[in-house]
């Protein structure tokens, strides 16, 4: 299974996505520069976190028209996973790839803190290797987190779901208090209706290692070999195998 | 050459924070008249265009394609001939 990680110009999640793919869950990836016309040769194309044309305008309106989106956007029809982490979550609800918008934190401050998510779906290529309603700890790093999807889209989130994760507390109970930025229904995660293309605004590359506070961001990646029925051949972090 | 001047603003039914935030500021400093803030954007772009309607079916394709995100935000806009 080969990734591809994409850079645009403003893009600084890029290299902690590629690490923990290469590194950690020991597969090929490239990064892929937002020029790029053709994302042919790659299973699982990444859109990773970071602040993409300088966040003008809105975060991800300019990102999406470069030439590589036409790439995501047509690997995704073919049924290519498509996974898109803070920025690129934004990139995809701009490019209509998924539904809904990220706009600015109802508490207007920059977050930079771990969270809890509820697993709300795991039959999905992005989750199978959660329990059903896990609760996952990974950090959340953002100002326009905030989801809003008119009520339509709400129904059809709920009805079809395919809201993957929700902000939870500590014993897994979506509460108000455990909604750090005033997302509609707590929701963290969202993927489309065929289920191959996924957003979040929490940042699993940034947990795959216990010597960052939380292991918990590998079960996203885990799931998406096991989709692929892929063997990872080390268990244990990184680190620790390199000591 | 025209002078468009587009105004964006959230739709109603979105949260605005920064307007709530500006609004109850407002409120702080003894401005109880008011009831509500909505904080949006204003741009000028200057377009040419052979005519008015060329360049207003212009516009509103550039506004519909990249400056609105209509599924958050509502548009207006005004067109006047410049030099």
């Amino acid at each position: 299974m080969r990734f591809a990680v994409v850079t645009f110009p403003g893009s600084n999640c890029d290299y902690d996505c590629f690490y923990v793919i290469d590194k950690i869950m020991q597969q090929p990836v490239d990064l892929v520069w937002h020029q790029e016309e053709s994302l042919k040769d790659y299973d699982c194309i990444i859109l990773p976190g970071g602040f993409s044309y300088g966040d003008y305008l809105r975060t991800g309106a300019i990102a999406r028209f470069s030439p590589v989106m036409k790439a995501v956007e047509a690997e995704a029809r073919k049924g290519k996973l498509i996974l898109g982490i803070c920025n690129g979550f934004q990139i995809l609800t701009e490019a209509g790839l998924l539904p809904g918008a990220l706009h600015r934190n109802q508490g207007l401050r920059f977050l930079c803190q771990f969270v809890y998510l509820r697993v709300e779906n795991n039959q999905t290529p992005f989750t199978n290797a959660c329990q059903p309603g896990q609760i996952l700890k990974i950090p959340i790093a953002h100002i326009e987190g905030n989801y809003y999807g008119d009520r339509e889209t709400l129904n059809f989130l709920g009805r079809n779901r395919k809201v993957v994760f929700r902000y939870c507390n500590n014993k897994g109970e979506i509460t108000p208090e455990a909604n750090p930025n005033g997302s509609l229904e707590n929701i963290a995660g969202i993927c489309n209706q065929s289920g191959n293309v996924m957003g979040l605004m929490p940042h699993p590359e940034r947990a795959a290692e216990t010597i960052l506070g939380s292991e918990d961001g590998r079960f996203i990646f885990q799931s998406v070999l096991n989709y692929a029925r892929i063997q990872v051949p080390v268990k244990g972090s990184y680190i620790e195998r390199n000591k | 050459m025209w002078l468009a001047k587009v105004y964006i603003l959230y739709k109603s039914e979105v949260l605005d924070p920064q307007g709530l935030t500006v609004k109850n500021a407002l409120h702080n400093l003894g401005y109880q008249e008011v009831d509500d803030v909505r904080i949006g954007k204003y741009l000028e772009i200057k377009l040419d265009g052979p005519s008015r309607k060329e360049a207003e079916t212009r516009l509103r394709e550039m506004c519909v394609r990249l400056l609105v995100n209509p599924v958050i935000e509502t548009f207006d806009y005004h067109l006047e001939e410049s030099k």
